[in-house]
């Protein structure tokens, strides 16, 4: 079993993709997941202090625990209406 | 009803799906595309989103307008996509028994969209394009 990762807006930009899959066990809270991407792209670092997270379609902390079949999305804070 | 679109709103055929004999006030709102901002002319927007979850806040939004206000029912629908100046990106329409909770429960649903909704307006300039992030 796997994680999905989705990306929005300029999360998408700066990673070049819209979405990724992780394998779950490596990875035990949003936090590492977060990590793992602003470690392949540091550009990512600038965007970290107001970036939001969630997981299956709720709103998520850096803290929440991550399982199998989960879909976790990062982006910027929302900009729509 | 809750909606994400990729074409043009009709706001009026929202409004008129929604509404019964019951009613005395309907409020519609209508978000639309300016042409200037951050003191530059805005040529279009694009809108993207969180599609699944986007629809999911747009739907507790709406059960909590109806809890909070003496409303009888609400429909919101946001447009994704590139959009010109004039139209409309987001439509919410409300209908009550009377005015006041109409009114109040559209302003409710609109602030709170734009707080809480995970979609993201990309603005195009003549020089260049981008992404807001956190709403105004």
């Amino acid at each position: 079993m796997s994680i999905r990762v989705l990306f929005f807006a300029t999360v998408a930009e700066v990673t070049g993709m819209r979405e990724a899959e992780l394998d779950a066990s490596d990875y035990p809270n949003v936090e590492s997941i977060l990590l793992r991407f602003a470690h392949d792209f540091p550009r990512l670092e600038a965007h970290r202090g107001s970036l939001l997270c969630a997981i299956n379609s709720e709103f998520a902390r850096p803290d929440s625990p991550v399982h199998d079949g989960d879909e976790v999305a990062f982006f910027p804070p929302v900009s729509g209406g | 009803m809750f909606l994400l679109v990729h074409d043009p709103i009709d706001s009026s055929s929202l409004q008129n799906e929604l509404i019964r004999p019951e009613d005395g006030a309907v409020v519609v709102f209508e978000g639309v595309v300016r042409n200037h901002a951050r003191g530059k002319q805005v040529r279009y927007l694009e809108y993207d989103a969180y599609e699944a979850m986007a629809l999911k806040k747009l739907e507790e939004i709406g059960a909590r307008a109806k809890m909070e206000f003496d409303i009888r029912d609400i429909g919101i629908c946001h447009r994704l996509g590139r959009m010109n100046p004039t139209e409309c990106s987001v439509a919410v329409v409300v209908t009550a028994a009377h005015r006041n909770a109409a009114f109040d429960a559209c302003r409710f649903a609109i602030d709170t969209i734009k707080k809480t909704v995970p979609i993201w307006k990309k603005e195009f300039y003549d020089d260049g394009e981008i992404w807001i992030e956190g709403a105004e």
